[in-house]
This record gives C-alpha cells, structure tokens and sequence, in this order.
C-alpha cells in the first residue's frame, strides 16, 4: 500500500507539474505595459510554489513508503515529540519567503493602483449595466456631460442607456460606443461606473480587472502597447446574463484613433 | 491550567432518557445530538454533489435538457451555483466536523458525561436542521431559488428585480442562513463552555488532544464570526423589504429608479468576508486536528511538535480575523488596504507551513499502518499542500488581477477548504465509526472509496488551475459567447467526466457506511490501539459515557511507542509514564 500511494502522489504531482512547465495552459499573451512586470512575478512566484509543491508532495510520497509498518522487520519507531530548533527554522524560513514574495510585488502593485492616471491620459468612462458595457469620450470640450438616472432608457442603447441629460452644454460632444476604441502606447484612464449591480471590467490581455460598483465612478488606468481586437469579459456574477455581457477592447495607431472619433462627432451632429 | 469542578459536571448529568422520542428525536445526549448533525450533513452533501453533477453536466452539453429540471437557463445555472455552495458551506462543512464529531467525541476525549448545556446543544441541532429546511424550501417557491451566488453581492441580492429567484427563493435563503447562525452561535457557546470547565481530572489544556483544540478553536472563530454574518443578513433582509438602504446606492435596475440610495455595497463585502473567511477555517480546523491525530496514532508515534501544532491552530484562529480583504483586492476598495491585506494573508501561510512540517515530521521514522482514515489522512495532507499553495498566488494583489473571479479561485477553495476538509470527514468517518455503531466499516470498500475521491477529486480540481490561468471566468452558465473560451472547453468536459467518476466512487462510501452498521466485523473497545479516553470506555458509550466513574489522566494525548512501556501505547488514563518522557 506504501509504494502505491507513492506512485499515485508522485504521478499526480509530476503529471499536474507537466502541464504547467510546458504551458499547455497559461495567461493570454500580455498587450498592455504592466503585463511584463505581472507575468514575471507570477513566473517567480509560480518557480518558488512549484519547488514548495514538488518538494512537500515526493517527500509525502517517500515517507509512506519508507516507514511503512513491515511487521517484524521494521526498524524501531523513534520516540520523539519534535524538535524545537527545527520548528524555529522552519518558521523563519517560511516567512521570509511568503513575505518575501509579497514585498517584491508590492511596487508592481504601487504603480498600477497607487498613482492617478497622468494629465494627458486619454479618458474613457466604461459603465456597466444587465447585460452590456457602454463606453463614453468626453469630446473636444474634454468634459463628460451629466447624466440622469431618470432619463435612464436601457433599450434605446447608447446615449439613451447611460441617460445623457442633452440640456448640459457638456454632453453635446459627448461619443457614447459598444465598443472601446483607444490609441496605442497612450495610458488610458478609465472610469468605471454600474448602473445597477456589481459588474467587473476585465480584459485579460491588458492584466486589467476591476469592479464597477453601483454608487462609485473608480478611476484606474491601463496603457496597451499593441494594436488589436481583445475581448472584454464581466468577472463578477450580475445576473443570469452574466456569461454574455461581452465587449470588445480595439487598439488602434493615433492617428487611426482621431479619425475614428472625428467621425463619430460628425455623426453625432 | 484549570481542571474541572466535579460539582459543575454533577450539575450537567442528566437521567438515561426512556422512549425513542426523548431518546433519538429530541435527544439531549451529545452522542445522538452528534449522530443527528452528522446524518444532517450526510442528507445536505448528497443535495450539493447532485447539484454540482448538474452543474457540470450543462457546462458541457449546454442545450441538454434534465431530468426534473427540463431545459437549463442561464438562471437555473446560477441557482445551481449558489445552492452547491450554500449547502456545501454551511449545512456539510460547518455542520459535519465540528456539530458531527465534535459534538459525540470533544466531552468524551475530555473526560465529560456531556455538553455543559445539553438542552442548548439539543436546540442548537433543531435550529440548524429548521435552516436547512429553510434552504431547501427555497428551490419550491415561486421564481426558485436565488442566483446571487454563495456570497450573496448587494445590489444584485438586495433587490427583487435583478433577476430570477431573487424575490421570494432570496428570501429564505437569508433567513435560512440567519437561523444557521443562531443555531452556530448555541453550539460555539456550548462548545467553548464545555473544553473550559468539564475536563476531567489531570486534562490540563496541553493534554487535549489536538482534534479537541481544534474544535474549541473553531467554536471561537463561530462565535465571532456568525454574530456579524446574522447582523448583515438581517440588514439585507432590511434593504429586500423595509425599504432601508445599506448596501444599496442610488441604483436603477432595467433603466427604472428603485428608490434606494446612500448604501454602499462593499459594506456587504466588509461584512460578509468578515464572516466568510473565518468560516474557510471553521470548515478546515477540525480537519487539521482530526488528521494531526491519526497521524500520530498510525504513524505509532507521538505527534511531531504538539506544542507548535497548538500555537499554529491559534495563530491560523487569530489570524484568520485580519484577512478578510483579500477577497476584495479588485473591488473598489482603497489599494493601500489591499497592501495590508496581502501581507497578514501571506504571514498565515506560515502556521500552514508550520502543521505540514510537523505532519510529515510526524511520519518520518514511524511505523505507518495503512488503515482507511490513515489513508484519508495522507490524502489529506496532499490536498492541503495542493491547495494551499495556490494561496500565495491570489493572496498577492497584483497576480489577483488576472486570477480573481476566475477558475483558479475554485481550484484552490475546493481542493483546501473543500476536499480537504472532506477528506477529514470520512477519515473521521472511518476512524470512529466502531466506536459510534459498535462494528468495523469494511477495509476494501473503504479503500476503493479512497483511491475514487484521491485520483478523482486531483483530476477534477488540478485542471481549474489551467481554466482559471487561461482567463476563464468562474460562475459563466455558457462557455461559447466569449471566442478564446472556446480553445479550454476541451478541459471542461475532462473535469466533467473526472466528476462522473468521483461521484460514483462516494456511492460505495454510502453503501459501505449503511452495510457496515448491520453487517460489519463487531469491534472491540479500541481497535485502533489508540490513547485517547474515548477508547477507554464501552462501545457505542454508556450514556453518561465512562459508565458511573470519571476517567482521571495522567499522560499526554500522542504516547505511542513509548521506551520501556509493555505494549507500544500508552493511554491518556494509564498511570503517569514519569517525568523523562
């Protein structure tokens, strides 16, 4: 019995350690300007656990086995309560590596959540609502116009859905899209809003993920450095629609990018 | 240390009941009260498997219509979701390992005739089995039951018209859950109460046993923990019904005003993981104990580091308060709490650490006997190294971006807090059961049972690692509306098929429990040839559990293999094995 269960949790260990060294299955190749530093630090991450798993996992595997009860040629049992020393080494050890590994993401962290997006960011207000996001540029005037939930119309769709109150002189340059547009190699400000109940913004290509939170506009930032077509997903359980509320996030030169809301100004006029 | 007051226990004893009524339905004897909390989790573990198995089933034949549920909508999906995990988390792993086992074997391992307040422990059991009823009832009403999730997030809970099953059905999922609180409450008391003033003579707290620490422990976190978790659902209730705003803001729901405004929806999540993340240790703690324990007994060999066993249980108890926000990493909540959050969340990976050490220091130079709760015992292990691992990747904000709300989460809560904890019941299971029933489960049955859940659970949980990893969101009742998806839904049939395997592998555990209480091999009074009082006493126990003498203990709980002592066990009663040791 001790040399099965060796078998089987060292089969286990080996063949789940398989999959996650050859990549089978890994993040979405990274597109924003955080992704490198993230992925680095869930690959040291991901190098220190794998050791802690492996080590602890074969070790467990070859005790079994080793001090299997062989009857009457069993080595004699130690008669020990442990070890003191070694529980002191042990615990130092761990801590320095937990909190270790902590303290070296901690300045990925910082730069992601800590500072406000730069002035020049270009500004999107992203706003989520049963079953869809909706995506917002202030215009030329680089204002958001108000918006008033009593004008709120969700199966108009656009403008009508976040109920862009057309009286403000601000919302008159206002582009409001199903699809978020955004040039490359700028950082992007996002705002995020929810009309109702919890959505949460997450594009995985940009390492991107926030909540919206009905009652907060959270203010985040995130800077894509390819152009492309990347999908935007909801995260957080909204309702029995959840699975589809999808977007899509496109990536586009600058000058792409200007002439893309140019004409949407001139539509809106 | 304290040892107990013999006229306080006089107190507690109460006459052997006469009639099947007094004595198996509205039973004060813990035993029974044990017995009926764990045939409670028994019934609730069968409903959260059945409701997972459908689960999985729609996951990858979508269009598939079920047996008595016909064609699945998206809302069912999520009922399905919220319900498995509801049931799982209050009515099995809660319910099992500290009401089950902790009620039948914490007075007898201290030396006790009984709870020191059997007519609230007796309470405490008819409480928790009305919730439960409530919970259940919940599927029948109108509108079915809820699909906010096992978290329950405001405003998508608070209010009638977010979706499905969110008027009456989320009702009494609340209530429910507010009367399992009351019931937890009764039994945290009773509990605390009980290993404080009712151990024997010579019991002192650095002689009980480690699955008694672990259950006093827990008893704490409960009486903690499911004060605030009854206080937020009731002012959910509030919000649902009397019109307050406390977790509600200004929010219009299909483009309609609501009426509510001012509240703030992370204070739920303050309240609820306040509540939530204790419970990930009520659910894991006993188990910790239970394994600590049979390691030592089939390892013959005292535990390694008792002492720092017992500093880990209160540091993992106390730390467990300080980590709540962890959960909350991406929720709006201000970043630099999310710093702080991180850090106490890693420092309690290392009293984790600490056990896992002392389990296989524990097995190394024994003499390792491979019955079924031994075998559930090292699985144990495996599966909490497994899914503690994972911790330390979501407990660090900045990879909790990709990984939060994806697989990845429920790979690690099952395999740590989930299958882990399980794996402590059915080694519980085994390892008592003679003692409980008077007979042996049978050996092959209990084998088989072990290497279907072992290779089977791994086979379920290991690859939601790669699904989360890849970006695939948890709680999607359809995987085809987002294009990348679609390359992992290979995966999710595998985890399918691995869940078929499993769950037939639980119908032998079934067969062989109910077989084994008539047909099994009688046991002896301590078959294990294990130290521990309830193995001093008759089996099942006499009423008042030692038959008319009070056990008095002169040895620590873990003396196997003892230099000098006439047979490789010494027990807690034994006469004192002197100073050296």
């Amino acid at each position: 019995m001790g040399l099965v269960l060796l078998i089987i949790i060292w089969l286990i260990t080996f063949a789940s350690t398989y999959f996650f060294i050859a990549k089978t299955w890994w993040l979405p190749a990274g597109a924003s300007a955080a992704a490198a530093g993230i992925d680095h630090h869930f690959t040291t991450t991901f190098i220190l656990m794998g050791i802690v798993f492996v080590a602890a996992q074969v070790s467990l595997g070859a005790l079994v086995w080793i001090y299997r009860d062989r009857g009457s040629s069993s080595s004699k049992v130690t008669y020990s309560h442990g070890n003191t020393k070694l529980e002191i080494v042990w615990t130092l050890l761990t801590t320095i590596l937990f909190v270790g590994l902590n303290l070296m993401s901690s300045s990925i962290w910082a730069s992601e959540r800590f500072r406000p997006a730069e002035v020049d960011a270009v500004r999107v207000e992203v706003t989520g609502m049963q079953f869809a996001w909706y995506f917002r540029y202030p215009g030329p005037d680089g204002k958001f116009g108000a918006t008033n939930p009593e004008l709120e119309d969700a199966s108009a769709g656009g403008e009508a859905a976040l109920g862009l109150d057309t009286k403000d002189g601000a919302s008159k340059d206002d582009v409001v899209t199903g699809t978020m547009v955004v040039p490359v190699n700028r950082e992007i400000e996002v705002i995020l809003r929810a009309h109702d109940v919890i959505h949460s913004f997450f594009i995985p290509t940009m390492r991107f993920k926030q909540d919206a939170v009905p009652g907060l506009a959270i203010h985040m930032h995130f800077t894509p450095i390819q152009t492309g077509d990347y999908e935007i997903l909801c995260a957080e359980l909204c309702g029995l629609g959840h699975y589809k509320m999808h977007g899509m996030l496109r990536v586009v030169s600058q000058e792409e990018f200007d002439k893309w809301l140019a004409a949407r100004e001139a539509e809106k006029q | 240390m304290a040892t107990h007051e013999f006229a306080a226990q006089e107190s507690h004893a109460h006459a052997a009941p006469q009639g099947f009524v007094r004595k198996w339905v509205f039973s004060l004897d813990h035993k029974v009260i044990g017995l009926q909390y764990y045939f409670l989790a028994l019934a609730a573990v069968f409903v959260g498997m059945f409701l997972s198995l459908l689960m999985r089933i729609h996951l990858i034949w979508p269009t598939l219509a079920l047996p008595l549920l016909g064609d699945i909508k998206p809302e069912t999906y999520l009922t399905l979701v919220t319900m498995h995990g509801t049931i799982m988390v209050f009515f099995v792993l809660t319910t099992a390992p500290q009401g089950g086992f902790g009620n039948y074997f914490l007075p007898i391992q201290i030396g006790a005739p009984d709870m020191a307040f059997p007519v609230l422990n007796m309470l405490s059991f008819w409480t928790t089995l009305l919730g439960f009823i409530v919970m259940i009832a919940a599927f029948f009403v109108a509108g079915g039951a809820p699909l906010h999730g096992w978290t329950g997030y405001a405003p998508l809970s608070a209010i009638q018209s977010t979706g499905p099953g969110e008027g009456l059905g989320a009702d009494l999922w609340i209530i429910s859950i507010a009367i399992f609180c009351i019931g937890a409450l009764m039994g945290a008391l009773n509990f605390i109460t009980t290993t404080l003033d009712m151990r024997a003579k010579g019991m002192t707290m650095m002689r009980l046993p480690l699955t008694v620490w672990a259950w006093f422990v827990t008893a704490i976190l409960g009486l903690l923990a499911f004060g605030v978790l009854l206080s937020a659902g009731i002012l959910l209730l509030m919000d649902r019904n009397l019109g307050t705003s406390f977790f509600v803001p200004l929010v219009t729901i299909n483009g309609q005003l609501t009426g509510h405004k001012g509240g703030s929806p992370l204070l739920w999540q303050h309240l609820f993981w306040f509540f939530g993340h204790p419970e990930v240790y009520i659910a894991i703690l006993p188990a910790m104990g239970m394994c600590s324990q049979l390691l030592s007994v089939f390892s013959r060999k005292p535990i390694f580091g008792y002492k720092a066993m017992v500093y880990a249980i209160l540091g993992i108890g106390f730390l467990g308060f300080m980590v709540w926000g962890h959960h909350m990493f991406m929720s709006g909540m201000s970043p630099y709490t999310a710093f702080a959050f991180s850090i106490m969340t890693m420092g309690i990976g290392v009293p984790s650490a600490i056990k896992t050490f002392n389990w296989l220091g524990t097995l190394m130079r024994g003499r390792i006997r491979f019955t079924s709760p031994m075998l559930f015992a090292i699985g144990f292990v495996s599966l909490f190294v497994s899914g503690g691992i994972s911790g330390p990747f979501l407990a660090q904000p900045v990879l909790d971006i990709q990984l939060h709300d994806t697989y990845f989460v429920p790979a690690h809560f099952h395999l740590i807090m989930g299958v882990a904890s399980i794996f402590g019941i059915f080694a519980a299971t085994y390892y008592w059961f003679p003692k409980m029933f008077g007979r042996m489960m049978n050996e092959s049955m209990a084998r088989w049972h072990f290497w279907f859940s072992f290779i089977g659970t791994y086979a379920i949980f290991m690859p939601m690692h790669y699904l989360g990893m890849a970006g695939m969101p948890r709680r999607y009742s359809q995987l085809t509306e987002v294009t990348y998806l679609h390359g992992l839904i290979p995966l999710q049939k595998f985890i399918t098929y691995a869940a078929f395997v499993t769950i037939a592998g639980q119908l032998i555990f079934l067969v062989n429990l109910f077989w084994s209480m008539f047909k099994g091999k009688q046991a002896s009074d301590n078959p294990w040839e294990a130290t521990t009082l309830e193995w001093t006493t008759a089996t099942p126990p006499p009423h008042d559990n030692f038959g008319g003498h009070t056990p008095v203990v002169h040895n620590g709980p873990y003396e196997y293999s003892v230099p000098g002592a006439p047979r490789d066990y010494v027990m807690q009663s034994d006469p004192e094995i002197g100073p050296a040791h």
